[in-house]
């Protein structure tokens, strides 16, 4: 009886101790993890007036939509969560496509420019011009005030590439082999064969291009800022934090202005506040837990050959 | 590198390298799909990543943005004395060593203590969940997260409601308007919102660790202490190093988001460190040649220190980093 002698052995008094500290000590980290957003999920469901008087922890205590309907009311934040799910679902298509076709052909022996291409790729990830020389390109390309140069600029990510060569690498030979036997060519061969092996390392890929799209504002801000309609859900929610922390030591005020302001749907700054912090991380948290057994093989594939 | 190699014995035989450059060429023309699968993106890596590397030109120049980019007044090292004479530079060199420093120990110390005590955990399901959870800040945005952390700072945020009953103080701290709070805060910030992230790694490198190692330390009579001690941590020792030595060429990439979000004009003595500097010089007050020369003074340095660290972990006999 393996399994009850393993029990006996951790039966020490000692043991138990430890195993329970440990388990105290994870719930810990549970909690200061997951009450911010459960915070913030009570605040965006309670009446804002209400929540004014504080003492709100878990669960919102006077339950309305009035929050949600306010802001989905608002066209300039109604659009920029357009422009955000936009920019995140064709940033990713386009960025993972171009990435994998570039890392197919970097991972190709025979291919007589793999080894210059590579070098030119990884030459990047240590060198980069850096804020002012990439403005100024980006205004010289006339990319200013248009909505392309949220994914123009992140067509390749050679940290990406790197993960998604190792995985086709790693591929067994002869499946190419014999495409290629079989009369197809490399672009077929790379639609065909090469795209389907590769979901694992094509998934965490876009995980994280997708989240990185849909978490930048300061694109937004450096670029576009003064054209409301490239907007994004993120810039928006950043333009509420400016205002709060100039705002600190006078938060009062402001919640009344604006119940004054919006008269009978009275909404405050702090309701908004966590009602789009909720709206902007509630995409997140719904996919994350699904890709998690991709990216950790990702990561330690990437961690390992990066 | 591959066109060098073909180019470079034509001093020595022209007819054999003239056949090697026909015989490249032949094989590049076989090649064609490849060629077209690869060149556009060749040259997007040109136009984004190499041309921007010409554009610190610019740090020797006194550009004028009205001017044109081949009419500017060349001003050879001046924009880099200006910024070595300039005292806020070193204020904001401080800032960025030292908040790079901290996360750098924090960020370390927290996702090793974490690896080990989820690796400790019997029940996997429990396991499996702490971990799905302790993901979660890391996928977060800075803004949505600095959202988060203002409003717990807040003079009646959770941080102060708690203190207070716990008499731990007597009155509301305002914890985001003081710079000598400020280091602190951050990089708890960092440490919340990607500890658990940074425990994958570790976590990978423990799964490698023999199970019959533990086995024989029970049977020697070890207890939980001492087989963390003297197996789990030295089977981690390996990827500890390489991170270790990793991050200290990353020494000068400090961040930039946090501290954008929380810093403001009371903590900014703080706060401020050379990538805000960058923006605030360049994009701000518009002295572009000046703000360049500080990006690539953050680069030069980077890489340098990444070298050395790539030269030591060779020496150490650890696999190199690149």
């Amino acid at each position: 009886m393996k399994e009850s002698s393993a029990k006996a052995r951790y039966n020490s008094v000692p043991d138990k101790v430890f195993d329970i500290t440990n388990i105290v000590f994870m719930l810990c980290i549970v909690i200061v993890t997951l009450y911010p957003f459960i915070n913030m999920f009570a605040l965006s469901f309670n009446d804002a007036n209400d929540s004014i008087r504080g003492g709100l922890y878990f669960w919102p205590r006077v339950w309305t939509w009035d929050n949600y309907n306010y802001i989905f009311n608002e066209a300039s934040i109604y659009h920029a969560t357009f422009i955000s799910a936009l920019r995140t679902i064709l940033g990713t298509v386009v960025s993972v496509f171009c990435t994998a076709m570039l890392a197919y052909t970097v991972s190709r022996q025979e291919y007589v420019l793999r080894k210059f291409v590579t070098i030119v790729a990884i030459f990047t990830m240590y060198f980069s011009g850096g804020l002012i020389p990439g403005y100024l390109l980006i205004k010289e390309l006339h990319m200013i005030n248009s909505f392309w140069v949220y994914i123009i600029p992140g067509i390749i990510s050679v940290f990406n590439l790197i993960v998604i060569r190792s995985f086709i690498e790693g591929l067994p030979d002869g499946i190419m082999e014999s495409a290629k036997i079989d009369g197809a060519g490399d672009f077929i061969t790379f639609m065909r064969i090469v795209l389907p092996l590769t979901v694992p390392a094509l998934a965490t890929v876009s995980l994280f291009v997708a989240v990185s799209q849909w978490n930048s504002w300061f694109d937004v801000f450096l670029y576009n800022s003064s054209h409301i309609n490239l907007s994004t859900l993120q810039y928006e929610l950043m333009k509420i934090l400016q205002t709060s922390n100039t705002a600190a030591s006078s938060t009062n005020v402001g919640d009344q202005f604006a119940a004054g302001q919006s008269g009978v749907t009275a909404v405050t700054p702090t309701s908004i506040r966590a009602t789009m912090t909720i709206i902007a991380s509630l995409p997140i948290i719904m996919v994350y837990p699904f890709l998690q057994k991709y990216f950790v093989k990702g990561m330690t594939v990437g961690g390992v050959k990066g | 590198m591959e066109k060098l190699q073909d180019v470079m014995p034509v001093v020595k035989s022209p007819a054999a390298s003239s056949s090697r450059l026909q015989l490249f060429f032949k094989k590049l023309m076989q090649q064609k799909v490849l060629l077209l699968m690869s060149i556009p993106f060749v040259l997007w890596l040109f136009l984004f990543k190499y041309v921007p590397l010409w554009g610190w030109t610019i740090s020797f120049q006194k550009f004028r943005p009205a001017k044109d980019l081949f009419d500017q007044e060349w001003v050879g090292w001046k924009n880099f004395h200006f910024l070595f004479s300039d005292d806020s530079f070193y204020r904001v060199l401080r800032n960025t060593i030292v908040m790079s420093s901290i996360n750098l120990v924090l960020g370390f110390v927290t996702a090793i203590v974490l690896a080990i005590m989820l690796n400790e955990l019997r029940n996997i399901m429990f396991k499996r969940v702490v971990q799905t959870i302790s993901y979660l800040p890391h996928f977060i945005s800075w803004v949505v997260a600095a959202n988060i952390i203002s409003s717990a700072l807040a003079p009646e945020g959770v941080i102060n409601i708690l203190m207070t009953k716990l008499h731990l103080i007597d009155q509301p701290i305002l914890w985001l308007g003081k710079g000598n709070y400020f280091w602190g805060i951050l990089g708890a910030s960092e440490v919340w919102k990607n500890v658990g992230w940074n425990t994958i790694i570790y976590l990978a490198a423990i799964t490698t660790i023999d199970p019959s190692q533990y086995e024989a330390a029970e049977i020697d009579g070890a207890n939980r202490f001492q087989r963390i001690l003297h197996i789990t941590l030295p089977g981690m020792k390996s990827v500890i190093v390489i991170l270790l030595i990793m991050n200290l060429g990353n020494i000068l990439e400090s961040g930039f988001e946090p501290q954008y979000l929380l810093g403001n004009g009371m903590t900014v003595d703080y706060s401020e460190n050379l990538d805000i500097f960058v923006l605030k010089y360049g994009m701000n007050m518009g002295n572009y040649s000046l703000a360049t020369a500080a990006g690539m003074f953050k680069t030069v340095v980077s890489f340098i220190f990444l070298l050395s660290a790539n030269s030591i972990a060779k020496r150490l006999g650890q696999s190199r980093l690149f």
